[in-house]
């Protein structure tokens, strides 16, 4: 992957496809700190153990055209080239938390890239599920809940083109009030 | 200062207003993109991205721009499949953003398929 937003477009339909009706998502971008880190937090079904265990193995996938998954596999080892790590952990029933970080000042740190872009592209997906995205600077911090936004829409759908232009928008504008200039 | 989420009321009075949301029926076209690790690691997301533009753009309420898995021709990512019903199902290979807004106005607009930009043209 290019982009660590394209690393969480492909990790969050993860939780989708896990039946998870609410998605929390933290991109922190931390200077003094000098890391990076992806957080995603989901109620979906879980992981038994077992799989849990075994699921950076690029042998391993829920995927039925062949027997190759490369998920969870990729992000592992971009965290851990660029001196960061991984983390999962998972219950079947109550949900599943995936975490990678990375040193930001590390040569192979991958760019955050368009990062609303993957979340608008989530919400297209899914849009009856909750995201809630939290994006964090050492300038700021601002956070996208879609359960707000169905409460000010009433009826309409957040799947709906002008809404999601509108939300891309918001993300970019947001973004561009706590990046680094 | 940045947009906030209440100013969306004014826009939900607006679309309201305008009655247009999209109905599944069955005269409507679907369009879908694959959204697997194979497909987003190739360019799909800008090509979503044109696509659900241009059709909020032209206003086409017949359309359902939906997104799937991994299709399972993972070296000619990113696919486009669009679903007319009665036709048979297009599938748009190598896609880019400017290849997507084509077969928006050529496919879903005029109902002409892009055929160079098809699978049958590339095998």
């Amino acid at each position: 992957m290019k982009e660590l937003s394209l690393n969480l477009l492909d990790i969050a339909e993860n939780s989708v496809r896990a039946g998870a009706t609410r998605v929390e998502i933290d991109v922190f971008d931390l200077k003094k700190e000098d890391v990076v880190s992806l957080e995603i937090r989901d109620n979906g079904c879980g992981m038994s153990p077992e799989f849990l265990a075994s699921v950076t193995d690029p042998f391993t996938t829920t995927r039925t055209t062949r027997r190759v998954g490369l998920g969870l596999p990729l992000l592992k080892m971009e965290a851990e080239q660029a001196e960061g790590g991984f983390e999962i952990e998972s219950e079947v029933g109550k949900g599943t938390r995936t975490k990678a970080w990375f040193k930001r000042s590390n040569i192979d740190m991958p760019p955050l890239g368009d990062l609303s872009g993957s979340m608008i592209t989530l919400i297209q997906g899914s849009p009856e599920i909750d995201f809630i995205y939290r994006r964090r600077t050492d300038a700021g911090e601002f956070t996208l809940s879609i359960p707000e936004v169905r409460e000010e829409l009433g009826g309409i759908s957040v799947g709906e083109p002008e809404i999601l232009v509108w939300l891309g928008e918001f993300l970019a504008e947001n973004e561009a009030e706590i990046e680094y200039k | 200062m940045a947009k906030s989420i209440a100013e969306l009321k004014a826009i939900r009075e607006k679309m309201q207003g305008q009655m247009n949301m999209r109905v599944d029926s069955d005269d409507s076209i679907r369009v879908v993109v694959g959204m697997a690790t194979c497909g987003i690691a190739a360019g799909a997301r800008p090509v979503l991205a044109a696509i659900v533009d241009e059709v909020g753009k032209r206003n086409l309420t017949n359309v359902k721009v939906s997104q799937t898995g991994c299709i399972g021709v993972c070296r000619l990512e990113p696919i486009v499949e669009v679903f007319e019903p009665g036709k048979e199902k297009t599938t748009y290979v190598h896609m880019d953003a400017e290849k997507a807004r084509k077969m928006v106005s050529e496919h879903l607009v005029n109902h002409r398929v892009v055929e160079e930009m098809t699978i049958s043209a590339a095998e």
